[in-house]
């Protein structure tokens, strides 16, 4: 009995030295880093808001109205952002118009219809190298095909050679994201569906493209609205530094056809006038960027919780 | 030999068919992965109205024997069938058949249940409604093959509610009975019951003996008792492990009467697997 109970007391403290153990330091150390990763993140977002928005204000409070509507001019406090808006919409709409379509398709041909062989795997991986060109390679593409070839159809250096550049940087990402949100798409439901006697295509249209969608819309809209802030390809398909002699409504379609500015263009070449009054502004039209493409971001999540209860 | 699947739906309703017709035969069934052979020789003849159940070891290829019947395997890439597997005399793997067609016929249950995240309603008319069949009929089409699934009394108060949200067993129910709805007379089960609890397994498996009058079931089970339970005959796979390399084939051993198989087979392999003494 009583060397049972001499084993007990010895096996309970050695359970509690287990269980107690060391201090776990470099877990610590660890966690300590990661955070400071997320920090650095976040102040240098939030110092980047403050600088702009501080610098901003007074333009944005006091004639915000009249910065909206009014044309790039010589002196800061009559300029307006009014051109680059219109060009940066009908940028975005056309792209949007152009890449979702085009790029859904293809990463649909790619993951479902697509044998696996060597010849897909190598367009593939070409897709994904060309999501890493820089944008100013894609500015001297569309420069060559959409302004010099197809000038009869896009008129030039307009709006629309801008956009269909932009829809053209856009389009590898576009496949990429969707091509993934297509392949998380489990196979128990393709199953489900040609087990009942549906064709590929209903297969498709019914229950991947429905599973899909959340994704797809995602990684396309958080895309479109990386690439509404791209000055360089626009620079090279001749978008306008100064104001613009094509005076349409912001929703008139016509500026398509018609020389154009955007909103980075504008940014660029307002924080590069030494004037006084235009680093100003210049902050005032980030902002104005910012929210444009908050405002599309916002439609993007949008979308996505709709198609998600969906499923 | 005719390839018109409808003449041999049409010869099925004519007047007293001559007694025991399979619906389904393998014949010198060979199956393949790339370079790969999955199956050996498979000769089996499936009757009408009867409960066959196909059990085996791990990586006998049953399943995949399975999946030969409404073509389910050549959604894998690089699956190769030859040999015949006949439906009503008709070659499911002639170049004119269609595959659609044939899986419309041949209705499939598989192993988790794959509800498609949609309405209750909608699971079930997806497959009535790809066929074409007037919108009209789609109330009757959900309630029937509801109560033929015995799910009926459980869900007919949340039709349009979402079906991932019934649980486990009642999700297999509801595949069957969307399984149902395409009016098939061949149902393949895939080891129907191998995510589901007792409780539930035993409602599927009365269910089975239900459908059986009304349709020919071929069901792929992990559970021996399952199988004694629920089928009529018995088909036991195997593996078969090549000498000179590591290549495991699969090879139906013995295809018979369920209560022969368990209580007096042929072959010793057979009992050694039934009586669990497989290695």
């Amino acid at each position: 009995m009583a060397v049972a109970r001499v084993l007990d007391a010895g096996m309970a403290d050695r359970v509690k030295v287990s269980l107690t153990g060391a201090r776990d330091g470099r877990g610590f150390l660890f966690r300590t880093l990661l955070q400071l990763a997320l920090l650095l993140t976040v102040v240098i977002l939030a110092a980047l808001l403050v600088q702009v928005l501080t610098l901003g204000w007074e333009t944005l409070a006091t004639r915000l109205g009249d910065f909206l509507t009014a044309e790039s001019r010589s002196r800061a406090h009559e300029a307006g952002v009014f051109q680059g808006l219109r060009g940066t919409l009908w940028i975005g709409v056309i792209t949007t118009l152009v890449a979702f379509p085009l790029g859904v398709s293809a990463a649909v041909y790619l993951e479902e219809y697509a044998p696996r062989n060597r010849m897909t795997a190598f367009i593939e991986l070409n897709i994904r190298n060309l999501a890493g060109v820089p944008s100013v390679v894609y500015g001297i593409l569309a420069y060559t095909i959409f302004v010099t070839l197809l000038r009869p159809v896009t008129g030039g250096k307009t709006a629309l050679s801008g956009a269909l550049a932009v829809a053209v940087l856009v389009l590898p990402v576009v496949i990429i994201t969707s091509a993934e949100a297509i392949r998380a798409v489990p196979d128990s439901l393709r199953e489900a569906g040609f087990g009942v006697g549906a064709t590929r295509w209903e297969v498709i249209r019914s229950h991947v493209l429905p599973y899909a969608a959340p994704g797809i819309l995602t990684g396309t809209l958080l895309s479109l609205g990386r690439a509404l802030g791209e000055a360089a390809p626009l620079i090279l398909v001749g978008a306008v530094a100064g104001s613009v002699g094509y005076s349409g409504g912001l929703l008139d379609p016509g500026q398509l056809r018609e020389q154009f500015t955007a909103m980075p263009i504008v940014i660029a070449t307002w924080s590069t006038n030494a004037r006084p009054g235009f680093d100003q502004i210049t902050a005032a039209a980030i902002v104005v960027l910012l929210v444009v493409v908050l405002m599309a971001n916002a439609a993007a999540i949008g979308l996505r919780n709709r198609f998600e209860k969906k499923r | 030999m005719t390839v018109d699947l409808d003449s041999a739906v049409v010869a099925k309703g004519a007047v007293a068919p001559p007694a025991p017709l399979p619906v389904l035969t393998a014949n010198d069934l060979q199956v393949y992965y790339g370079d790969f052979q999955a199956v050996r020789n498979v000769h089996l003849a499936i009757p009408r109205n009867e409960i066959v159940a196909m059990i085996g070891p791990s990586g006998c290829g049953k399943s995949t024997v399975l999946r030969c019947f409404n073509r389910m395997n050549e959604l894998i890439d690089g699956c190769r069938v030859t040999g015949h597997v006949c439906y009503h005399g008709v070659d499911l793997y002639d170049p004119r058949v269609d595959a659609v067609e044939v899986r419309r016929r041949i209705g499939m249950v598989f192993q988790k249940p794959n509800p498609f995240p949609k309405s209750v309603y909608e699971n079930v008319v997806f497959g009535p409604r790809i066929a074409g069949v007037a919108r009209a009929e789609f109330d009757g089409i959900v309630e029937s093959s509801l109560r033929k699934a015995a799910l009926w009394d459980e869900v007919k108060d949340r039709l349009k509610a979402s079906a991932l949200g019934l649980s486990g067993g009642q999700q297999q129910r509801l595949c069957i009975a969307r399984a149902i709805a395409s009016n098939p007379d061949v149902l393949l089960m895939d080891e129907p019951c191998s995510a589901l609890d007792p409780i539930a397994t035993g409602r599927i498996e009365d269910l089975m003996h239900e459908l059986k009058a009304d349709y020919t079931i071929v069901i792929v089970t992990h559970n021996m008792q399952q199988a004694a339970r629920v089928s009529d005959r018995t088909a036991f796979f195997t593996v078969e492990v090549s000498s000179d390399s590591d290549r495991r084939t699969g090879v139906l051993v013995e295809y018979d009467d369920t209560e022969k198989i368990f209580s007096n087979p042929s072959d010793s392999r057979t009992e050694n697997y039934v009586t669990g003494r497989f290695g």
